[in-house]
């Protein structure tokens, strides 16, 4: 138990803060812990934190990607237009969606693997240019999902909000083979290092691509799931969802330098994100002040995070 | 035992160039199964890239390699582990973030990107206990590891994959000698069972132990094979030696004598750097030697405060203590200068203009130097350039080294600090760069020059000390100062070698 503790440190702590915090937010809220208040707060987390695991896995093998928020504008107004139907047109649509998510990230894996350019310039071009598609399908928020599909993803299953049913089949599909395939150990090696994997037999390009698809995939999760909450198409939503994406991984303990974190760490970080502007909401606080506290919240778990460059002992690692 | 009657390995003609400089000259090697084969040279003789060529991490520039009597181009690491080519590596190949399982199951032949059998890892921790590493849990994190634990789990992961030819690349260098006995066992339970090994080490003691052959190689040449045991350390060792190339060198500087510029006492740091006393004068030229990474490079950042927490004493220029930072350290008060080696990363802004580069270290400097000071240097080093305003990245490599000499002789230090500042450069350059730091000495400038060739170290410093495992291991000068005792003290074996003498 110790050990699992030690080996899961970052994530424990994480879980500890978001446990506070939704106490807190829970005993300040006027209706309390109402199956209709946990709702709400599980759907807004949840899509976050697909934007924020469609973040990880493109952190993890040490790169960036600025357009999680473009991608899921995209998938967004997509669905708009695939998912107003009924009975297969939606299994169809909702399929065509995530593929879509998919295959924006592997046009940016391609980019980043052949073009051997930073993922940070190509992901801000290519955000760019899904930003513009989703402007092309929807120049003004509009259209409409099935209501009776948006409702059965959105409200709860015994009492228990659909979302967190969700976020616990993620875990139980994605957790296990991160930990335990070869790809999966893989995709860790290659972003903690590239060449140690590579010396291994690791196909380092391959992995990298298959990286920056799952990221696709889960901005295209992240994007339907919007829909479903919001049950409209607007190509408006891209850059409060990359920024998002980006604190939320490194709050939940996913180190920016690749190879170190969590798919549940980065679900944790979307978690507590949210419930901190969900309490300030109900706070009191002025709304204006939200992003200062966001802000120091975020600085104040980075800098926890890098107190091991102190203890360095030569100056030239330092900038390594 | 019978002989296999083919070589499970076989170069012929095999070059590698990395630019200008050629890493391996027409190279014919083989290797058999169920052989031990040492391979024994210089720093820079070619053994790493010979490794690197059969584990697959780059491919000959020309000339074929068989494998099984087979011509193959051995494209990736991966296809190379396919073929039973297991490699481990000098700088490890272990992914610091991911657990000792983790690592242990990494690119496995059958479970490279799937789920992996359980025998796998049950081999792996019988490999582990087998050479005193049963202490080690398969859930530990590497970076949690010590130096020596991460060797005995990188040896269970090469043994682990049913090596056909096992390529060990200084495989042993941080364990003890109970340890590396029982690593013996397993090397030579291997060669029993027909696994070629190709062992790289520079423990002499350790090849006379365990190889069946010794190839020797020098200058990118491999020069003979031979059973182990037929030639004495001597033989050997002119085997390494070769030729002298005495006319590169200018004539040195006569040693006067001078006053003292440097001291150095028992300084200490992180286990890297043991105990290491120097003393430089005026106008002398003292030599670093010994094999890559013994603590020399360290020693070099430490005086140039680059490094936290040294102990021991130094008195530079009449000022007490170590420098605290590079800031420092170039101040009036010190007066040094250092040439990092790598000079694409640490010693230039590639690119920025040469003359940015060259302002580089005189900025924030008390006496900025005047432009003729520039020019001066320029000339006298003959830098080839179009244009000062040129990027330093469109250089050759010899007239990048100048630009990094010459961005640090503007501040006239009082002592200069050079980490091998020849490396990879051309022979032009070379005896330019040899008549300048001749030139310095004799203007009175205390020079410590950090070289892994020997030839420098012989022809040009007054004094060498020769380093291994963090210590200074033998001092040479005047008759003593020779390629010979350089090559024995860097292999350690000159305390050997004169007790038997004795």
């Amino acid at each position: 138990m110790l050990d699992v503790f030690k080996r899961y440190r970052r994530e424990c702590i994480a879980f500890f803060v978001l446990f506070a915090l939704l106490s807190l937010y829970i005993a300040t809220h006027p209706r309390g812990a109402s199956t209709y208040v946990m709702t709400i707060w599980a759907n807004q987390c949840l899509i976050l934190a697909l934007a924020a695991i469609a973040q990880f896995f493109v952190v993890v093998v040490r790169g960036i990607d600025l357009s999680v928020g473009a991608v899921m504008a995209l998938t967004n107004c997509a669905a708009s237009y695939l998912l107003n139907g009924s009975g297969f047109e939606l299994v169809y649509g909702s399929f065509m969606v995530i593929a879509l998510g998919t295959a924006c990230g592997l046009i940016n894996g391609l980019i980043v693997v052949f073009g051997r350019i930073q993922p940070i310039i190509v992901t801000l071009a290519t955000g760019s240019i899904f930003t513009g598609l989703a402007l092309l399908l929807r120049p003004t928020p509009g259209g409409s999902i099935n209501y009776d599909f948006a409702d059965a993803m959105t409200l709860d299953i015994v009492g228990i909000p659909t979302a967190v049913w969700i976020a616990l089949l993620i875990i139980l599909l994605f957790w296990f083979p991160l930990r335990q395939s070869g790809m999966g150990r893989s995709i860790y090696a290659i972003g903690s290092s590239e060449q140690a994997a590579f010396q291994s037999g690791i196909s380092v390009n391959t992995v990298r691509i298959i990286a920056f698809a799952l990221g696709g995939t889960f901005a295209g999760l992240a994007g339907s799931y919007f829909s479903y909450v919001t049950a409209t198409g607007d190509a408006g939503i891209a850059a409060n969802f990359t920024l998002n994406s980006i604190a939320a991984v490194v709050l939940g303990g996913v180190a920016l330098s690749g190879g170190v974190g969590t798919l549940i760490g980065a679900l944790l970080g979307a978690c507590i994100l949210k419930t901190i502007s969900s309490l300030m909401f109900f706070s009191g606080l002025p709304p204006l002040a939200q992003p200062l506290i966001e802000g120091l919240v975020l600085a104040t778990a980075i800098a926890i995070g890098s107190f091991g460059i102190l203890t360095e002992k030569n100056r030239l690692r330092v900038f390594d | 035992m019978n002989k296999a009657k083919h070589p499970l390995i076989r170069l012929h003609g095999v070059t590698k160039r990395y630019g200008a400089t050629v890493a391996l000259d027409n190279v014919d090697f083989s290797c058999f199964p169920a052989e031990i084969h040492a391979i024994l040279g210089e720093n820079g003789a070619g053994k790493s890239t010979l490794m690197k060529l059969l584990s697959g991490v780059i491919q000959p520039s020309e000339g074929d390699v068989f494998v099984d009597e087979e011509i193959i181009r051995l494209k990736s690491p991966g296809h190379a582990i396919d073929r039973g080519l297991i490699c481990m590596f000098q700088e490890l190949s272990l992914v610091p973030d991911l657990s000792v399982r983790e690592n242990l199951l990494l690119g496995a032949k059958d479970a490279r990107y799937g789920f992996a059998k359980k025998h796998h890892l049950a081999d792996a921790r019988v490999l582990l206990d087998k050479i005193d590493a049963s202490h080690v849990q398969l859930s530990t994190r590497v970076s949690d590891l010590t130096l020596a634990e991460r060797q005995q789990v990188e040896i269970a992961k090469a043994l682990s994959r049913q090596p056909r030819l096992l390529i060990l690349d200084e495989a042993t260098s941080a364990l003890n000698s109970t340890v590396v006995e029982k690593v013996f066992d397993l090397i030579r339970e291997q060669r029993d069972r027909g696994t070629g090994v190709l062992f790289i080490s520079h423990r002499f003691h350790e090849i006379e132990a365990i190889a069946d052959k010794i190839s020797v190689f020098r200058n990118g040449q491999h020069i003979e094979t031979f059973a182990n045991g037929q030639y004495n350390y001597g033989a050997i060792i002119n085997k390494m030696v070769g030729q002298s190339l005495t006319e590169l060198f200018p004539t040195p500087a006569p040693r006067t004598i001078s006053s003292t510029v440097l001291t150095l006492d028992s300084l200490s740091w992180n286990g890297e750097i043991k105990d290491v006393s120097i003393d430089v004068k005026a106008g002398q030229i003292l030599g670093l030697g010994g094999l890559d990474g013994q603590g020399q490079n360290h020693v070099l950042q430490a005086l140039f405060g680059l490094l936290k927490h040294t102990t021991g004493d130094a008195a530079v220029n009449g000022t007490q203590g170590m420098p605290r930072s590079p800031k420092a350290a170039k101040g009036k008060k010190y007066g040094l200068a250092w040439v990092p080696e790598d000079r694409k990363k640490e010693g230039l802004i590639l690119e920025q203009s040469i003359q940015d580069n060259l302002q580089l270290a005189a900025l924030g400097h008390a006496s900025a130097p005047a432009q003729a000071v520039f020019e001066k240097l320029i000339s006298s080093l003959e830098l080839k350039y179009q244009s000062l305003e040129q990027p330093v990245a469109a250089l050759s490599g010899g007239n990048q080294q100048k630009v990094s000499l010459i961005k640090w002789l503007v501040i006239s230090p009082t002592c200069l600090l050079l980490s091998d500042p020849t490396r990879g450069i051309d022979v032009k350059t070379k005896t330019q760069i040899y008549q300048l730091l001749v030139e310095l000495s004799k203007q009175g400038i205390a020079i410590i020059l950090l070289s892994s060739d020997y030839e420098e170290l012989v022809h040009l410093c007054h004094q060498v000390h020769i380093f291994y495992d963090g210590e200074i291991v033998d001092t040479l000068s005047d008759e003593s100062l020779n390629a010979q005792n350089i090559i024995a003290a860097s292999l350690n074996m000159h305390k050997k070698s004169s007790e038997a003498h004795a």
